[in-house]
Order: structure tokens, then sequence, then C-alpha cells
């Protein structure tokens, strides 16, 4: 099979197919809208049915690694015996937040209040418009595709200070300053970490990236970014900021249940609470199919003979381990303390991925150094990064190491 | 010098020095004032600390307690001597086994009994597994504490399962044993039991290398831990604390090895000690202490020998001891637990004092936590162990 072939073939082009042929039932002046209504909704309901699914996962993954099983009890309804592993435990849980009172405090500020987990779910679920999930499957074909992410994305973070600040209680209001102080800190190594991907693809398209990253060196050696002396430590800056974006452990400083109870959720309740579950889900979900984008690749297969399975496979696929990363993060890390986060972004994040621009920069211009100089240029480039890398972690650590213990004499 | 009258400069040097401001500032802004409790996640029972907040840094810390008070002591001198028996579970319901033998130590004085061999074996086997049962919570609650997702914490819970499944075995309650007697115990494990008890022990140290493999070098967890809450030995000696907590400031102190009460002169172990008296400290002390635990039911397993569990000359029912006073302590897995005890020669005690370990340990709690963060102050909590059974009785 041909490459061309491969890239039209039936599967590739079957939601595309789906798409316009429901399109075509509707007269010509609202084929526009019908276009944009069924990319909407498909995008939320595949995401939506995909974050309910990574509830249960992460349940029972966690308990997986703590020595329990996790829900495995909720089955279908009038069907006795039938458990599925627990696998409708998502909709119990669904339907449980749906039925429960919505608590709002006397003294909150209600607008807020009520618009903090309106906002939080829209801006999340916007940042899903310039993600490619396939080869031809893309919302919104932005140029300016990745500055639109982060504005959207950052966005999700002022709605956790509304939500703390509305809330009136004390608890939320020092949510509310650690978010702010957690936004401030990492959109910053966040957006530096993409910028080499800018620079060397000179795109701010994520289509125009992910094709940047095609092709394969003997056929199994994909030219992802991550593959790369500029991209793995950009992946790595990506990673570590992501989690502090998404306020997941160890970053999940707002929410910080032994501190702060439950943060800026404190005074939150029923299906409130539960679309500030949904839109931590849908950004988490989010910043890895960017990740996923820009560093691994996005929808390319790992190996040119794999071609075959539709690129919206690969890009689950690598989703969903990005994702099981991040549970795993959660199911081990402690939390760091609101000083020690804001010092690793500033003193350690930020430096590093400023270094990594350079080192970008470096790769561009060498560019057309081949055969020995291939060598040194490898070898320059890590340098660039690995020896800053040590002594800055050196810093960030100094003074703190295991002790030896003495015995009463 | 006193260093607790008001006069006394800040007790510790290693506090970023915080100064109290007023509550209304232009400039600086307002203090917010947090009551953390009774109905927190983190303060371990219904513990109740209202903290003043510059930002995040505490600049006040008054400790409340008392919302689990259940009269123990006045209802303890209107019953029998026996009858308080099963009452002093509910002290520290994580240690029981050990609280139990504190009061039969101080009624045991007070009425000159004595105690046969293979009882006094079996109360250093119940004591230290509950040492065990008690740290491996603490350590896992700790972790809770500095934000991990609850692994840790059931990573212990499954160690201290199978300890409390043993105790459950022999005593027929997982957690209010009621075990101890005076002149002896109450019920003589079965060979099955004590092999069983036996394997536990061997493979314990195995969950401990895996526990600090995975946690005690954690860069986190140092630099969450190292340094904070510190406490130096004037200080904790000054305040009387006891305990795992006392011996990370470096003060050579173990009832164990100061009354060597029971058996304990005839065991080979050692007492680790900290020098700095942070959070860290008092973690690996926990972690040192049950390796040592270790080492001591190893020989007691060895040793145990045959013969009766009680004395044949002890009086359960109609116990009347003889007019006098006692003072029964013992090294708990919190610190030093003690029972006083005054008979005036009827049924019941004429008075009846705990000096609980959780309470005492917990006086010091505003000095340490003092120009820490609100998260260093719920760890700090942590890293005292208490519970609250014990520290509102």
């Amino acid at each position: 099979m041909s490459a061309a072939s491969l890239t039209d073939s039936f599967l590739e082009r079957a939601p595309l197919a789906l798409r316009d042929w429901v399109v075509n039932f509707l007269p010509a002046p609202l084929q526009w809208l019908g276009h944009h209504l069924i990319t909407i909704i498909a995008v939320l309901a595949v995401f939506g049915t995909f974050f309910a699914f990574t509830t249960i996962a992460e349940r029972k993954l966690l308990a997986r690694l703590q020595n329990r099983l996790g829900p495995n009890r909720s089955g279908l309804p009038w069907i006795k015996g039938l458990t599925l592993f627990g696998l409708s435990q998502p909709f119990a849980d669904a339907i449980k937040t749906l039925t429960k009172e919505d608590i709002v405090p006397a003294a909150a500020d209600k607008c807020l209040h009520f618009l903090a987990p309106v906002i939080v779910v829209a801006f999340s679920l916007m940042t899903f418009a310039v993600l490619p999930f396939g080869r031809h499957l893309i919302p919104v074909e932005l140029d300016a595709a990745l500055l639109y992410f982060f504005a959207a994305g950052a966005a999700t973070e002022l709605a956790i200070f509304m939500a703390g600040w509305s809330s009136r209680n004390k608890y939320s209001l020092l949510a509310a300053m650690r978010a702010l102080a957690q936004l401030i800190s990492y959109e910053l190594p966040l957006i530096l970490s993409v910028v080499p991907i800018v620079l060397v693809t000179s795109t701010l398209s994520t289509q125009g990236i992910v094709l940047a990253q095609g092709g394969w060196t003997f056929g199994f050696l994909p030219h992802w970014f991550v593959f790369t002396p500029w991209g793995f430590p950009g992946f790595i800056i990506f990673l570590v900021a992501a989690l502090a974006e998404s306020n997941r452990s160890p970053f999940d400083l707002p929410e910080a249940e032994s501190e702060l109870i439950a943060g800026h959720l404190t005074e939150y309740s029923g299906f409130k609470y539960a679309l500030f579950f949904m839109a931590e889900y849908f950004g988490l979900t989010a910043l890895s199919g960017l990740g996923v984008t820009l560093f691994l690749g996005g929808w390319q297969a790992p190996i040119a003979a794999l071609q075959f399975i539709p690129s919206y496979a690969w890009f689950m696929l690598k989703l969903i381990g990005m994702l099981v990363f991040f549970i795993w993060i959660r199911g081990t890390l402690l939390r760091l303390r609101i000083d020690q986060l804001t010092r690793l972004a500033w003193q350690f994040l930020v430096p590093l991925a400023l270094l990594n621009v350079g080192n970008a920069a470096f790769w561009i211009l060498t560019s057309s150094w081949s055969g020995p100089l291939q060598l040194i240029r490898w070898a320059v480039s890590l340098a660039i990064i690995v020896i800053p890398f040590i002594l800055l972690g050196r810093t960030l650590t100094a003074g703190y190491a295991p002790r030896a213990y003495r015995y009463a004499p | 010098m006193n260093p607790f009258t008001p006069s006394a400069p800040a007790p510790f040097a290693s506090a970023p020095g915080p100064t109290v401001r007023a509550v209304h500032d232009e400039f600086h802004g307002d203090l917010l004032e947090v009551s953390m409790g009774p109905q927190h996640p983190s303060t371990h029972g219904v513990f109740r600390m209202v903290a003043t907040l510059d930002g995040e840094q505490l600049v006040k810390l008054k400790p409340v307690f008392g919302y689990l008070h259940r009269n123990h002591e006045k209802i303890a001198e209107n019953t029998t001597y026996l009858g308080s028996m099963p009452y002093t579970d509910r002290l520290d319901y994580l240690c029981s086994m050990s609280t139990n033998w504190a009061y039969a130590l101080a009624v045991e004085k007070l009425a000159g009994q004595a105690v046969p061999e293979r009882a006094q074996y079996l109360r250093i086997i119940m004591a230290e597994l509950t040492r065990l049962v008690n740290h491996s919570c603490l350590v896992g609650f700790l972790f809770n504490d500095l934000g991990t997702s609850f692994t840790p914490l059931l990573y212990a819970f499954r160690e201290r399962e199978k300890i409390i499944d043993l105790f459950e075995a022999l005593s027929g309650s997982r957690m209010m044993c009621n075990y101890q007697r005076f002149g002896g115990c109450r019920v003589d494990p079965t060979p099955e039991w004590l092999a069983a008890a036996q394997q536990l022990v061997d493979n314990f140290p195995r969950f401990l290398d895996e526990y600090e493999r995975m946690l005690t070098g954690n860069e986190i967890m140092l630099a969450r831990t190292q340094g904070v809450g510190r406490l130096d030995a004037t200080h904790a000696i000054n305040a009387g604390i006891t305990g795992p907590v006392l011996r990370a400031s470096g003060v050579d102190y173990d009832l164990r090895k100061v009354d060597a009460y029971g058996f304990y002169a005839q065991f080979d172990f050692r007492v680790p000690l900290g020098a700095h008296g942070d959070t860290y400290d008092r973690y690996m002390m926990r972690i040192l202490e049950m390796r040592e635990s270790v080492k001591i039911l190893q020989q007691a397993f060895k040793r145990l020998p045959a013969g009766p569990i009680m004395d044949p000359k002890a009086k359960l029912r109609g116990f009347r001891p003889k007019a006098g006073e006692a003072y029964g302590r013992l090294e708990g897995p919190k610190g030093e637990l003690g029972f006083f005890l005054i008979s005036d020669g009827s049924p019941n005690p004429y008075r009846y004092r705990v000096r609980p370990p959780s309470l005492i340990n917990l006086t010091l709690l505003e000095e340490m936590c003092l120009g820490h963060t609100i998260a260093d102050a719920v760890v700090i909590l942590g890293s005292i162990d208490i519970v609250l059974g014990e520290v509102d009785r």
C-alpha cells in the first residue's frame, strides 16, 4: 500500500464521511451550521464519555497501586449478578451528584459562585477545539492554535480564583491565593517549554506541528520531537508544568485536602462540584492531548508498518498513556509546599526552559551539519541542557539529605 | 531561666522569627484567623487549631481540645479496679495492649502483686506488637498529611491489619483488647498463634525496607520535613515531652531502659536518638524504633518460657488493695504512659489519674509551628502522634 492510499483509507476518512453524509440532508444555507454543530457534539460526546471512563480508570488504577480493588460493584440496573468490573460506576456517580442538594453559603457572592463552575467547564472544553485528533480530524484549523490553547487554558485558573473568592470561606480564599500563585509560576515554564517547537517548526498551528513530526528513520525511528535533545527536556518541563496547571498531585495545592479541606471546592456540592471535577479531567485530558501533539508525534504511528491503524486511534492510545502516567504520579508523590512550588518553577523550570529555547536555536543553526559533525551537534546540545540540569538540581536540593542516626550508649 | 515565662525570647532560632502584628494593618493587609477543626481531615480526630495566618505563615496557633472528653478518670473512680481495665482500651484506641499494661502495672504496684514469667514475656510481645501497630499507622498518616493520596497509609495499614488480626485471634477484639490482668494476662496464646506472630515479625523488616526505599529518600519528603517543626532538647525536657518526640531531640530517655519494668532488662535492644529534633527526625525515630521492636520480639519468641500466665495468688473479683498510692508507668508508643492510683481500701480507687503522653507532647505545638506555613502545621501535628481519645479522656 502506498502512503497516499493510507492517508485516504476508508477508516481514516470514516468520521468525515459520516459528517458529510448527515450534513447533506440539510438545506444548503444551513450546511455550515450543521457542519460545526456536528463537530461540537462529537467532541462533547467523545470526551464526555472519555471523562467518565477516566474517572473509573483512575479509581481502579489508584486502588491497584494501593493494595485495593477499587469500585467493582456497580452493574446494570435490574440485572443481578452482572457487575461488569464496576464499569458503570461513573454513571452511578453522575446520578448521585445530580440528585444532591445544591448548597450555596448565605454569605457567598451568588452570581460568581454560580458562574465559576460554568466558566471552568466552558474554557476547559474550548481547549479541545485546536487539538488534531487525527489526520483529518481537527475541530478548528487555527493558525495561532497554540496561543489560543494557552489563553483558554489560563482562563480556567481564573475560574478557580472566582470560586475561591465567591465562596466566602477562609479555606477557599487560601486556595484561591494558591491557585493564582501557581498559575503565575507555572504558565511561564509551560509556554517556554513549547517555544522550541515553534522555533523549529516555525508554525503555531497544531496540525502543522504534527505534520512536522512525520516520517521515520529506517522505518521504525519516528521523528517525534521527544527524541531530540531539545524536545526531551522540553517534554519533561511540559509534563511538570502540566501537572501544576491541572492542579494534580504533587501540585494539588489549591485543593490540598490535608490542609485546606477541599480548597476552592469546600463550599460546592452537588452538580456544581461535579462540574469542577469534570473540568479538572477535561483540563488534564486537553493538556495531555497537547503534550501528545507537540512532543509525541500527535496522531502519527510509531512505526511505519503500523500506519494502517487509523490516526485517531494512535492519538487516543497516546492520550491514554499520558493519563495513566498522570494517575501513577498521583498515587506516588507527596505534595510540595507553596514556597517550594514557586521555587521549583522560578529557580529550576524557567531557567531550564529558557536554556532549552537557546538549545533549539542551536539545533536550527546546525541543521546542515552531517556525518561526524552530527555527533558533535548532539553532544553540544545535550551538554547545554544536562549540565545546568545537574547544577540547578543541586541548588534545589541543597541542604536536604537522608541522615545517619546514632544510638544511645 | 524558665523559657516559658512571657518575657523569654522567641524560643526557636530555626523559625523565621514571627512577629505578631495587628490584625488590621492598612499596609500589609489583614491577618486571617482560621479555625482548623474540630471537623477537619487532618486533625486526627476532633482536635481544633485556631491558627492566625499572615498569608500562608502562622503567627499564632491556639490548640483547643476537649471535644472528646468522656470523664474517664471520674468514671474509673466510681467503678472497681478490674472494671476500669476495659475502659483503658478507649484511651489510646490504637494501643490498647500497652495502655492495659500501664494500668495493670500501677495496680500491681499498689497491691504488691507478682507476675509470672510467661506473662511478663507475653506482655512484652504484646507491647512491642502494639508499638509496631502504632508506629506504622503514624508514618502512614504522616504521609497522608504530607499530601500523598493514601498510598503509604494503605501500605502501612496492610501490615497493621495483620497484627490487628493476631490481636483479634488472641483477645477477641481487634482494637479493644482488654488483655492484661492484675498478676498476668487473660488468655494464653496457642502454639499456632505464636507461629503466626513469629512469621509476621520475621516478615516485618521487609515491609520497613520497602517503605523506606520508596519514601525516606524522596526529595519532596526531605524538603517537606527537614528543618520543619524544630524542638530543642531543653524545651522538650521542660515541657515534659517524652517518647519518640523527645528522643528525636537527642535526649536519651526511654523508660524501657530507665525503669527496666517487666523483663526489659533482659532484652538486647538499642535506643535511636535524633540530632535535629525536626519532623524528619521524629519520622525516622519511629522507623528505627520499629526495627528495634522487631529485635525485641524475636528475642521474646525465642525465650518464651512455659508456665502459668496468671499468678495463682492474684485476686480479680473482690479485689481490695490496702490503702496507699502507686504510680505505674511504661514506655508507650507515644511516650511515658502513667497511671497514678490512690487506694483507701475500698473496691474502687479513691483517685485515678492518667498521665497521657499525647496531651503532654501536644503542649509545645504552637512553639514548633510558629513561623512555618499552614501546610507545615498539619505535618508537625502529624509527627507528634496524638490520639484524641487519650488527649481529651
